[in-house]
């Protein structure tokens, strides 16, 4: 499958305004028609629907949505550590050509961390207190690499620290002794151990103060440039994003509403809610965390009809916009938005 | 770990021990009764002595076991003696001394209650961590169950059931004593395999009782752990099942344990004194027992002063260990 992203220079000039020069890579993500239940008590929760999308070597998504809206769920589905009650209950996940869900348990262990990295929310806890930084870095490799000799190991591990810029002598201490902003370079270094093609960082700042913030999303940006991974990178701080990712998804209640680049997004967002996050931002900059916007999230239990936004979106009002799901459209540039007001009529979806 | 805190505990042992010892030696006198009093009183009770010959009899021994000197100055030997472990003789087995008497009986004791003691917290703790563990088969996880049912039930009723059922009624292990009865102690096989069927019973009834209470606390502390941000991040390395259950989930799961084992240690005479005395083992727990009878003061203080040591000991080097195993409190 070396073929490029769809809708790129080449094929169809869709893509032009892309930050990055997609036209250069080749696709290492093709995730598509991902769907995860959680069985609860109180009923069945979808939390992802159909959610399709590909990435380039060396592109970088950001994936924005209220809490609760799936991202983590996308992310775990991915990795294929959705544990019970939850389910993936179709869908393909596609790295480097092989699908990682038509994998025996053996082959996915193998995958993760070599094929596809996760670097977790909680990082502060990620780490385990009791054996020594360096051994959960050795572990990890020796895990994939049984035959790698042990100052071979060393010799991965330095360079994995050096290059989130932490001082080798890490390698001989303990979680403890880290801040929180080390821990988070720890996390992200074993991702990139193995130089795997694609890497999920799960709102990897969360917990860290602002400039710390900025350092992990700097070493973030550069360790990705050198390994030319794809990253998908979740978060709520759309100022932080705008500076670090090529395109941002949006998720609503575990759909998948518009896929854009940062500078349409910024600038001519499409979907009514991408509009309302977008207005919803505090400066003129368009920069900081977004605070919300009026109305409540949705309940996955009791999802609303046809569009899920319907009931907090101003054109929700018609007939249409209850009663039928909208499909994704492509528009011109390529991006992608899931709403009646663009593109035909939406077809009926189950 | 530095000199200094090395220091600072062994300090805090000898102060542990020494506070212990003063309680000890307080206590009984702080009471109105005489023990060589009443001893000879039974004496003379029983064998026709003159009352002064008795009054004689008494002083002398008042005077060997220094009663009658000033408190401070018994209190100052007392203290000597207990460095040197040594806590006279025996009053219902003279010649032989208190030290000799613990020396005989700890063997018994240490053979079959650290044991039985130890294999319960392994056994117990491993079908814990196991049973929470959810890739764990079925069949094994099933394990734990028989021993929860049994959790709490104290030795004495487990020993008489055993002694009963196995014993009694189908006749495959002997009822009591630590050896056949006219079996000469040697260094045979014969004899220890005589030696190991007069420890099953008693074994068994120590451990089936024990093994619960470990699977439970292991239990629930795997239930927390499991579910540790870093027990996730090791399965997201792709991390082999048997590491993540061994370094990342045991090896955290596994720190209150350590200190439940301690604790456990420190009660092992408790259930030495109950279940030696079922099966007639001659161990440290009879001894006490029949120290207690005899009224031989020198054999009661040097047992318990021997525990109070222990149990310090125990503990102290549980304060050595604990860093090696959790690196958080390694500073401080
Ligand atoms: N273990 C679970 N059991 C039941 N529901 C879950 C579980 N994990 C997540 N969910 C539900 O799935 C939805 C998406 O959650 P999540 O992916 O964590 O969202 P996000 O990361 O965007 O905040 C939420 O509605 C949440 O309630
Ligand atoms: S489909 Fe209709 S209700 Fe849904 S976001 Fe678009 S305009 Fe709003
Ligand atoms: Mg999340």
């Amino acid at each position: 499958m070396m073929e490029t992203i769809p809708g790129i220079a080449e094929v169809g000039s869709r893509n032009a305004t892309a930050a990055y020069d997609a036209s250069k890579t080749k696709t290492v993500l093709r995730v598509s028609g991902l769907e995860v239940t959680y069985y609860t008590d109180l009923g069945r929760a979808k939390a992802l629907d159909d959610v399709s999308f590909t990435l380039g070597a060396g592109e970088k998504l950001g994936m924005v949505g209220e809490s609760g809206s799936g991202k983590s769920t996308m992310a775990l589905a991915m990795m294929r550590m959705i544990k019970p009650p939850g389910r993936i209950e179709r869908g393909q996940v596609i790295v480097d050509d092989v699908d990682l869900m038509s994998l025996d348990e053996e082959g996915m262990r193998r995958a993760r961390l070599s094929k596809i990295a996760y670097i977790p929310q909680g990082a502060m806890n990620s780490l385990n207190p009791v054996i020594r930084i360096g051994a959960q870095m050795a572990d990890a490799i020796r895990s994939h690499m049984r035959r790698e000799s042990r100052s071979a190991i060393e010799d991965r591990c330095a360079a994995a620290l050096r290059s989130v810029d932490l001082d080798p002598g890490v390698y001989r201490m303990y979680a403890h002794e880290l801040s929180g902003g080390m821990k988070q370079r720890v996390c992200i270094a074993i991702g990139i151990l193995l130089r795997p093609s694609v890497i999920i960082a799960d709102e990897p700042t969360s917990a860290l103060d602002v400039v710390t913030q900025r350092q992990v999303m700097e070493t973030i940006n550069k360790v990705q440039a050198d390994i030319n991974a794809a990253v998908i990178l979740i978060g709520h701080d759309m100022g932080l994003m705008a500076q670090t990712v090529d395109r941002v998804a949006v998720m609503y209640a575990g759909r998948l509403v518009e896929l854009s680049t940062v500078k349409e997004m910024f600038t001519d967002p499409k979907h009514p809610y991408s509009q309302a996050l977008i207005n919803s931002l505090p400066n003129l900059d368009k920069r900081g965390v977004f605070s919300g916007i009026p109305g409540l999230a949705p309940s996955l239990l009791r999802l609303p009809s046809g569009c899920a936004f319907h009931p907090r979106c101003p054109h929700g009002q018609q007939e249409l916009q209850r009663s039928v799901r909208p499909a994704p459209v492509i528009l011109a540039g390529g991006r992608m938005v899931a709403c009646h007001l663009y593109g035909e009529e939406g077809h009926a979806h189950e | 770990m530095t000199f200094k805190i090395v220091i600072k505990r062994l300090l805090f042992f000898v102060l542990v021990v020494w506070a212990a010892s003063t309680i000890v030696f307080f206590i009984p006198r702080l009471s109105s009764r005489n023990a060589i009093r009443e001893r000879f009183g039974e004496l003379a009770r029983t064998g026709g002595f003159s009352p002064a010959d008795i009054e004689k009899l008494i002083a002398s021994m008042q005077q060997q076991f220094g009663l009658d000197k000033p408190l401070l100055e018994q209190y100052w030997q007392y203290l000597g003696n207990i460095t040197r472990l040594d806590f006279g003789y025996s009053l219902s087995r003279y010649p032989t001394t208190a030290t000799e008497v613990i020396a005989q009986s700890l063997p018994w004791t240490i053979g079959l209650l650290l044991v039985t003691t130890v294999l319960s917290f392994v056994i117990g703790t491993l079908l814990g961590a196991v049973a929470a563990w959810p890739k764990s088969p079925g069949w094994l996880r099933s394990m734990a169950t028989p021993f929860i049912l049994l959790t709490g039930v104290p030795p004495v009723i487990m020993g008489i059931l055993l002694l009963f059922f196995i014993g009694f009624r189908l006749k495959w292990l002997p009822l009591g004593g630590a050896y056949s009865v006219g079996v000469v102690p040697t260094w045979s096989w014969t004899f220890f395999f005589d030696l190991m069927q007069h420890q099953i019973l008693p074994a068994l009834a120590l451990i089936l009782g024990s093994v619960g209470g470990w699977v439970l606390s292991m239990r629930g502390m795997g239930i927390t752990i499991q579910g540790e941000d870093y027990v996730n991040f090791a399965e997201h390395k792709g991390l082999t099942g048997g590491r993540i259950f061994r370094d990342y989930y045991l090896r955290n799961a596994l720190l209150p344990q350590v200190t439940g084992l301690a604790l456990a240690l420190g009660t092992v005479v408790t259930s030495a004194v109950i279940v030696e005395g079922l099966f007639g083992l001659p161990g440290i727990g009879t001894a006490l027992n029949l120290a207690i009878r005899a009224n031989d003061f020198p054999v009661i203080y040097g047992i318990v002063i021997f525990i109070t040591i222990a149990i310090a000991a125990l503990m102290t080097i549980l304060e050595f260990v604990y860093p090696l195993l959790d690196p958080r409190i390694r500073e401080n």
